[in-house]
């Protein structure tokens, strides 16, 4: 499983000379199973050169997941190359809503005033599905989308294959329905996708002493994302979802406190950045 | 994928709910399972949850000999947590119940049924109210 970090900001793009290193692309992430077809997890800005480079390989076949509809993960969508090319299959996965289909949400964005086209003239073959309840296959990989604490329908994913793991959680507060630490892990929201896995994508937007301001907000501290993947044996954290008012000198800090949490060195506690490339067993 | 899924979110937010109400209230699963009560339920049964563990809701009900005080008046005998199960419908009447301490108590039970979406029933929640 190779997985590339497109897009890591939260919230809001984030370009400029603070956010060089880092990078100010919001949420995207690539993940190949096999030569012939690509996940992609999200659809924030970052999926605009995504989209470029999957033209450049000529991939056909391309599977979207969605966490949730919040701006920051879908406002890239209209700007990836691929809708744009007759030959392409693009299915869209996202989290059921009780009042809409996942198409007319989507479609939202793609109609006037805020987008001069209308989903339905894109010329690539575009299909909808709430994401099952149960497990399910896409080729080599077995996916799960659970439902996690986030203001909105949200899912975390996890993507699994005979040899590796990935749980992407980038928007998460797991720590505002109770404890975190020693809390049993069937009361730990998201731990269906997150428990045990390789590599851990979870949201680590704000520094412990700005997250009591933000309470509510749907995001993590970074002491809760240690603890988070403390807690569900995670080998590797990947902190995800920078605040946009955290330049990259302020994101180096907060790695470093991160690392200090994790004293024994058992989830890796690393920073997402922009053109990231792991290779998973 | 052999991963144990946890608990669904509802219920997570259900008992993070219930942590931080002074109101007795418990949860229970789709499958009728007790999965948490708070403390104030305690101090009626007389016994914290950590003691009680996960059981069927409708043997720990039992358990306190509720008694009906108004009869109803359609005959239907079933406590609100069984018609908030069975029928899928929230559900109110006062009964009379023994605590573990031997101690009886006069409440009200209201329970109503759980649904994450329109077809997905996910649990059940009971709220006491001391009269």
């Amino acid at each position: 499983m190779r997985v590339t970090i497109w897009g890591c900001r939260g919230s809001v793009p984030t370009p400029g000379p603070q956010t060089v290193r880092y990078g100010g692309n919001t949420s995207c992430v690539e993940v190949v199973v096999d030569d012939d077809s690509v996940i992609v997890l999200d659809a924030g800005t970052g999926i605009r050169a995504l989209g470029l480079e999957l033209q450049r390989r000529r991939t056909r076949r391309i599977r979207l997941l969605l966490t949730h509809l919040h701006l920051d993960h879908l406002e890239g969508l209209r700007f990836f190359a691929p809708l744009y090319d007759a030959e392409v299959t693009l299915e869209i996965w996202g989290p059921p809503s009780p009042t809409q289909n996942l198409r007319d949400r989507v479609a939202r964005s793609f109609s006037p005033p805020l987008f001069p086209l209308e989903l339905r003239d894109v010329p690539a073959t575009v299909s909808f599905h709430d994401v099952p309840r149960d497990d399910w296959q896409l080729d080599a990989a077995s996916l799960r989308a659970d439902l996690v604490v986030h203001p909105g329908p949200t899912v975390g994913f996890r993507v699994q294959t005979a040899t590796a793991s990935l749980g992407y959680l980038p928007d998460h507060e797991p720590a505002l329905a109770g404890s975190i630490a020693g809390r049993p892990l069937d009361w730990l929201s998201g731990s269906g996708v997150a428990c045990d896995v390789d590599l851990l994508l979870h949201d680590a937007q704000y520094f412990d002493d700005e997250y009591p301001e933000r309470i509510g907000w749907g995001h993590s501290s970074v002491a809760h994302a240690v603890s988070y993947a403390r807690a569900v044996e995670a080998r590797r954290l990947l902190l995800f979802h920078h605040e946009p008012y955290h330049g990259d000198d302020l994101l180096d800090r907060l790695e470093e406190s991160a690392r200090s949490l994790d004293a024994d060195a058992s989830v890796d506690p690393t920073l997402a950045r922009e053109g990231m490339v792991l290779e998973l067993p | 994928m052999a991963v144990a899924r946890p608990k669904h979110l509802t219920l997570i937010l259900a008992r993070e709910f219930a942590t931080s109400l002074a109101t007795p209230m418990l949860v229970a699963d789709d499958l009728g399972i007790l999965v948490f009560y708070n403390e104030a339920v305690e101090e009626i049964v007389g016994r914290s949850f950590e003691e009680t563990g996960e059981t069927p809701l409708d043997d720990w009900m039992e358990s306190f000999d509720p008694r009906p005080i108004d009869p109803d008046p359609m005959g239907d005998e079933r406590r609100p947590t069984q018609i908030a199960f069975q029928d899928q419908r929230a559900s109110h009447r006062r009964f009379r119940v023994m605590s573990v301490d031997g101690v009886e108590r006069q409440i009200a039970l209201t329970a109503f049924p759980l649904f994450a979406h329109a077809d997905e029933f996910v649990g059940v929640v009971a709220i006491f109210w001391r009269e």
